[in-house]
């Protein structure tokens, strides 16, 4: 290996999906190609005295498939979607774990609320009957940790782990403090973030940052950069990556999908201050560090808020970066409803894609664009060579998080 | 109160902890430790938890510390569960 720790690439070699369309990376990519959306009416819970009725259910799931027993009883519906998610990209990944050191593999995974519904169940059995009826694994399975936790029990990845929570920038936020573990000697890391908490407490809490949509049309519900735009469908899933040191991944072999070249996170100025929010400089340091111009970018895969003034700001961010209309833009979450802390690390699965089959994935119909969100839109498969792409990420209370993914080079 | 069996108990284990796969809990599992059935110490409270619920009796952390096969554990039940009832 040449170079000191610092001049190690970090590259992508294993990908697992749960979204609300799809179960499963492969199935999920088609059905984002497909345009199909996983976007309805509520089933995990009876939502239907709440403002907000609508969510991305993952479909199809079912727990002993994927689940062995012992983990059943001790773990939230969220955490056994990420457990299947951490399988499927350590399957894919094809990396044989016992060849490596014993504390060369680590976990760190992104959370926003916890086992929120684990945890709602608990609390329930608490007030209404008494301690004795609280399940001792109340003791974990709505921590934030959990994820992380249950992933390195299950495949003894015993290194460096953690987990980020910055609401839905966590889902690349964990994947920078994964390559952080990597340049400091791990070789590698489990990272992501598969997110949910669809259940009354979750969506109470939700309902207070006033950003969903109240509406009951899944077409017309989530409309970021839309002039109709009315808030966001929250949604459960995310994606599980596998974050390799390049030198390790090229020893054992490794298939490739592409490079984490760039990152950086900042922070919005304080409520009641002035000044420019933070994503744009975001966006420019991250592509700073991964040596790229702004017109080396092939795609830019945005936040998307769906709030029409975070959508301004985000357009107007985008723009100052990369002159009017002059970066596609997608925005597949329209497809999912946004995933908390999952939302972004799906974002970066599906740049991964765009860079294996040479496609961008569209944005859901969001109708005619605000007048102030003058972006190049994608809204069908965009069949074009990517080689870099830009994944945006805003966390609610002012996070900013922006990641710059290359083809192997 | 009748005695608490073994096949009583393992379906207990089962509900509260879930059972490891390659463990028959349906075999000879009398004397074998929980951790060679693959229950951890959090596995084994959940389900003393349930059964204080269910039979009524009282086991301390160090009994079920202490109970660290399913003979040792259903012996604890079984005095406690023909011990006069308190109050």
């Amino acid at each position: 290996m040449t170079g000191g720790p610092k001049e190690r690439k970090q590259v992508f070699t294993g990908i697992g999906v749960t979204a609300p369309n799809g179960l499963g990376t492969e199935a999920w990519w088609q059905a984002t190609l497909a345009g199909v959306s996983g976007i309805g009416p509520v089933t995990r819970f009876d939502a239907s005295k709440y403002p907000a009725t609508l969510a991305g259910e993952v479909p199809g799931f079912d727990v002993k498939e994927h689940i062995p027993s012992r983990l059943i009883p001790q773990t939230d519906h969220m955490t056994r979607l990420a457990l299947t998610a951490a399988a499927e990209a350590l399957q894919d990944a094809a990396v044989d774990l016992e060849q490596l050191p014993q504390y060369a593999a680590g976990v760190v995974t992104a959370a926003s609320a916890g086992g929120f519904e684990f945890g709602q169940r608990e609390l329930e059995a608490l007030w209404s009957k008494g301690g004795q009826h609280v399940s001792a694994y109340q003791s974990f399975a709505w921590f934030y940790a959990v994820n992380s936790g249950q992933i390195s029990i299950r495949h003894g990845l015993r290194g460096p782990s953690g987990v980020l929570v910055t609401e839905q920038a966590g889902g690349l936020d964990a994947v920078a403090q994964a390559r952080r573990q990597l340049r400091k000697g791990s070789l590698l890391m489990v990272t992501g973030g598969v997110d949910g908490s669809l259940c009354p407490w979750g969506w109470t809490a939700q309902l207070t940052s006033g950003r969903l949509s109240t509406s009951d049309d899944p077409a017309r519900a989530y409309l970021p950069f839309g002039a109709d735009a009315a808030g966001h469908v929250p949604g459960e899933g995310g994606a599980i990556l596998l974050l390799e040191d390049a030198g390790a991944a090229r020893e054992r072999g490794a298939r490739v999908y592409g490079e984490l070249a760039g990152y950086a996170a900042t922070f919005d100025p304080g409520p009641g201050r002035p000044g420019e929010p933070g994503l744009r400089r975001a966006a420019e340091t991250a592509l700073e560090q991964a040596g790229v111009t702004p017109d080396e970018v092939d795609v830019v895969f945005a936040d998307g808020a769906g709030v029409p003034a975070l959508d301004r700001l985000e357009a107007e961010a985008i723009t100052k970066v990369f002159g009017a209309g002059g970066v596609p833009v997608t925005v597949p979450k329209t497809l999912t409803g946004r995933l908390a802390a999952g939302g972004a690390s799906l974002d970066l699965a599906a740049a991964l894609l765009s860079v294996r089959d040479a496609v961008i994935p569209p944005t859901a119909d969001v109708g005619r664009l605000a007048e102030d969100c003058a972006l190049d839109l994608v809204t069908a498969p965009r069949p074009r060579p990517v080689r870099t792409a830009l994944v945006l990420a805003r966390g609610y209370s002012g996070f900013n998080a922006a990641a710059v993914v290359t083809a192997a080079r | 109160m009748a005695e608490m069996t073994l096949a009583q108990l393992t379906v207990l284990l089962r509900e509260c902890a879930g059972e490891e796969e390659g463990v028959n809990l349906d075999g000879d599992v009398l004397d074998v430790p929980f951790t060679e059935l693959g229950y951890d110490s959090l596995a084994v409270l959940q389900t003393t938890g349930r059964i204080e619920r269910d039979y009524g009796i009282r086991i301390s952390d160090d009994a079920a510390a202490e109970a660290h096969t399913p003979r040792l554990l259903l012996d604890f039940i079984n005095e406690s569960l023909s011990a006069p009832a308190a109050g």
